[in-house]
């Protein structure tokens, strides 16, 4: 049974609105909106569905909590505490642990919330690097990325200082240390920031309004731009079969892609609300009070604020002394540089790979991973720094664990930090070389058909059928890394703009940035500059590859 | 990605391919007769519809995965109800029962969805056209045009006056909002290079906040965490003044501890770390080695807490301590140099000391 017409709940408001606001106009051109389908399309979506489930849990916990430093005796359910002196803020989240019921499911789904938000967030953005979607025109939505993720570790750290139990207040006396380490303005800064000496009475408020308002506003703010963005910009695609720099294939946004992003929503609450109430987080209880006099060993922060301990941990004691003034280098550096390296990083990336590869073209198909070498290798080189300086933030632990001796993984860690990006940058830019090969032998020798054939001089071979047609595609959808003309002239004389020592590292990095992506050609087979044996029989076994090693040049 | 998202060529026949495993198309020798019209699938440009007995049993399990959340919905109301909160067995109780049947209601709905999705709606590969981000040309002069015009109209290029006295008027308002910002804090001052210790103040064990006699603190290897008397739930106080007592065999403790503030062999350190604040709270007795949980700075006890390992660039610094008239440990004074992390109005304290003394 199909629909003669729309029902009148839906024909009513339609109209209504429809007069007033025009909306059919819009309706018209995206209701049947085409949204590209790809797994890796929908790690965005977790972390916006995580925002919306902290929104109505944080909602929830604001009912109870007490943003309040002010001191009284504990006097709830949670027997070993009763009596102890405490913070309002810590006895109202104790209140909601115990005595409101599914007070405790809503701050634990809260809490694995706010991780999955910024779990979804990073791949989100690993996503996007890698696929090269940050490329022409979406520089500034990716830019808008980048914010939103800086805002969200800042979400975190003001959120997790809330409960004021012993646990939050070490993460919230490194924050003053940092804060006082600042050089001229880090005093002021942090009696501005606690009202007064460490830790005052005022901290507890004020993160909390930077918490619940001003942060998750602009949060909302950019997370709608995000989105607005995305729509009037449309998706990009994966490449294949029938896809082009200028269509989108996919599926409507009514019913199909509406009905899925709904479910994934749900999806997406469930495991949230599955870990909330299974996977005990942050058990306030079992920590006590804060305290400026205590800490346990073993404090470990969120996971997402992991790489700034792990870099104040392997940081050698420099401190700089100079006509009566302090420089504490050992808390400087390690607080503010690898996240300056990372979200300046980040930021910059897209307009330095225009810089680099004079590319000003729109992009709406997105790469794959291996046809961009060196993007792959810095963003894989960047993950590497950042996951070594995220366990060393847990070295006391894994020192424990592995009974290595505490400073030796420290000491490692100095040396790590440098080779290990270095070294996944060599490592990841072979095996896209290597993949891209696989590639090439696929769609040169075809794939493996699991026949064995005999020939009339004995040898055996497997006989290779040609890839499927979207796999082809998919192969082929292989773009060559433009290179900014640098060559010089008959003359010698290199063009306009390469003349100065910043253009002959642009011309040097341009290079390099596009080397070997035109040694491997993948758009069919037809010979290019390369000239395969193999073309002529593409059912024979594929040899061991060297010619097309050869043509690398490594 | 859905299975076959690249196959964006249509069927020339309207039914679907047959897959392995599905029943054949029934024909018109079907011995049940002609199919009713409404199973006929419907053929829209780009969408390729499930077969109808895919469609009917993706229906049943959707409705089932519905039910099942509806069931789950009500059991979490019931719950709600039921299990009460009020000691931690019972919130436990209710905790898993609230979160088990929220869990359940959420992920079986969505399952629902998603069967619907992928076994009642049609399997897309539609085609949008794109279009250049940047408008036409012509709309570009014309907003150019436009532009200028309106500036011209304005009158703010041509009367320099007036736009030297706006954007006069318009600089300091950016800035009052930060002048407003002025109260949240008093200034440091001097603050930073105090504590509430001073000659004759008792040290207080913390959490019984009982007097150490020096006579009853007499294990060599000992430690204790210190808290001024009058301040012991004083968090300002804590934040600077707490210490850590390590009572020492006099043959262990190294020159660079200062002797003459010790008292019978015990020491006392400030326990806030040098580094960023945290307190310092780990003792080996054996090495005499104190060290920060935070990011490991290292002290050794026995020679004036000086750093041997981690990020921490300046030594613990040491309390002098004696006894009052009763035997109690007191403070002789107060530290001679800024406790915790450091700051840029800091200097270098410890230099300045030694110059006085």
């Amino acid at each position: 049974m199909s629909l003669d017409g729309p029902p009148k709940a839906i024909a009513g408001p339609a109209n209504f609105i429809d007069e007033r606001i025009g909306a059919g106009t819009f309706l018209k051109r995206n209701l049947r909106k085409v949204f590209p389908d790809h797994w890796s399309f929908l790690l965005g979506e977790i972390a916006l569905y995580s925002f919306i489930i902290l929104l109505l849990t944080g909602t929830f916990l604001t009912f109870w909590f007490k943003p309040s430093m002010a001191e009284v005796a504990y006097n709830g359910s949670y027997g070993p505490l009763v009596g102890v002196h405490m913070s309002q803020a810590y006895e109202s989240s104790l209140h909601i642990s115990f005595d409101v019921r599914g007070g405790l499911l809503m701050r634990q789904i809260h809490h694995w919330a706010a991780l999955l938000f910024v779990a979804g967030m990073m791949v989100h953005m690993l996503r996007v690097f890698f696929t090269g979607a940050y490329r022409k025109p979406r520089e500034l939505n990716w830019i808008i990325g980048v914010l939103l993720l800086t805002l969200a570790l800042v979400e975190g750290l003001t959120g997790y200082s809330l409960p004021d139990d012993l646990l939050s207040g070490a993460g919230l006396r490194i924050t003053e240390g940092v804060a006082i380490s600042l050089p001229l303005v880090g005093t002021y800064l942090t009696y501005f920031l606690f009202g007064g000496e460490y830790p005052g009475e005022d901290v507890i408020s004020r993160f909390y309004s930077l918490h619940i308002l001003l942060i998750p506003g602009i949060l909302l703010a950019l997370i709608s731009a995000h989105l607005i963005l995305m729509w009037v910009q449309k998706h990009t695609q994966m490449p294949g079969k029938g896809r082009t720099e200028s269509n989108v294939v996919g599926a409507p946004f009514y019913p199909s892609f509406m009905a899925k992003s709904g479910a994934y929503f749900l999806f997406t609450f469930g495991v949230v609300a599955l870990l909330g109430t299974f996977a005990q987080i942050n058990p306030i209880w079992l920590f006590g009070p804060y305290t400026p006099a205590d800490i346990s060993a073993g404090s470990q922060p969120d996971f997402y604020m992991g790489f700034l301990e792990g870099s104040l941990r392997i940081m050698p004691a420099w401190e700089i002394n100079f006509l009566g003034h302090t420089l504490p280098l050992s808390v400087l550096i390690p607080a503010l540089l690898p996240m300056g390296i990372i979200m300046t990083g980040l930021a910059l990336y897209p307009f330095a790979e225009q810089w680099i590869t004079g590319d000003r073209r729109e992009h709406h198909l997105a790469d794959r991973p291996r046809n961009n070498p060196h993007r792959t290798s810095i963003g894989l080189a960047a993950i590497t720094f950042y996951g070594i300086l995220w366990l060393l933030g847990a070295n006391d632990v894994i020192s424990s664990k592995f009974h290595i001796s505490l400073y030796t993984t420290s000491e490692v860690g100095r040396v790590v930090i440098f080779a290990g990006p270095a070294i996944a940058y060599y490592i990841t830019y072979r095996m896209c070389i290597g993949l891209q090969r696989k590639d090439l032998e696929t769609v040169v020798h075809g794939v493996e058909s699991g026949v064995i054939k005999r020939l009339p001089n004995g040898e055996y071979i497997e006989v290779h059928v040609p890839p499927a047609e979207d796999l082809l595609a998919l192969m082929q959808g292989k773009k060559s890394i433009p290179a900014i003309e640098a060559a010089s002239d008959g003359e010698g004389v290199p063009p306009k703009g390469m003349r100065n020592p910043l253009g002959r590292i642009r011309a040097r990095l341009s290079e390099a940035y596009s080397a070997d992506t035109d040694a491997i050609s993948l758009d069919g087979g037809d010979g290019h500059h390369n000239g395969h044996d193999g073309h002529e029989a593409p059912h024979a076994a594929v040899g061991a590859g060297g010619d097309e090693a050869k043509s690398i040049g490594h | 990605m859905t299975e076959n998202p690249n196959d964006l060529d249509q069927p020339e026949e309207r039914v679907p391919r047959r897959v392995i495993g599905t029943p054949p198309p029934r024909g018109d020798d079907s011995v049940l007769g002609t199919r009713p019209a409404t199973d006929e699938p419907i053929v829209y440009e780009g969408a390729k519809f499930p077969d109808p007995v895919t469609a009917r049993r993706g229906e049943r399990v959707a409705a089932l995965l519905f039910l099942v959340s509806f069931i789950a919905a009500v059991a979490f109301i019931v719950s709600y109800v039921a299990f009460q909160v009020g000691t931690i067995d019972r919130t436990q109780v209710s905790n898993l029962a609230l979160g088990a049947s929220l869990t359940v209601a959420l992920l079986s709905l969505a399952a629902g969805v998603v069967v619907w999705v992928r076994q009642i709606m049609p399997k897309y590969s539609l085609v949008q056209e794109r279009h250049p981000m940047s408008s036409p040309r012509e709309v570009r002069e014309e907003v150019e045009k436009t532009f200028l015009q309106g500036a011209d109209e304005s009158g703010f290029v041509r009367h320099k006056l007036l736009r030297r006295t706006l954007l006069l008027a318009a600089a300091p308002l950016g800035l009052l909002p930060l002048v407003l910002l002025k109260d949240l804090g008093p200034l440091p001052g001097t603050s930073l290079r105090h504590t509430v210790w001073k000659k004759g103040r008792r040290l207080l064990v913390e959490g019984t906040s009982q007097p150490i006699r020096a006579a009853d603190f007499n294990s060599p290897g000992g430690i204790l965490s210190i808290v001024p008397d009058g301040y012991e739930n004083n968090l300002n106080a804590l934040a600077k003044a707490t210490l850590i007592l390590i009572k020492f065999r006099p043959e262990d403790l190294k020159p660079g501890t200062k002797l003459n503030w010790t008292y019978d062999s015990i020491v006392a350190y400030s326990k806030i770390c040098t580094h960023v604040g945290c307190p310092a709270a780990l003792y080996e007795q054996t090495t005499h080695h104190i060290l920060c949980p935070c990011h490991q700075s290292t002290f050794d006890a026995a020679d004036g807490a000086k750093v041997i390992f981690g990020p921490a660039a300046r030594p613990l610094p040491q309390l002098p301590i004696g006894v009052d008239g009763e035997g109690y440990l007191i403070a002789q004074s107060d530290f001679d140099v800024p406790v915790g992390p450091s700051f840029w109005e800091r200097g270098d304290a410890e230099a300045e000391a030694r110059g006085q003394a």
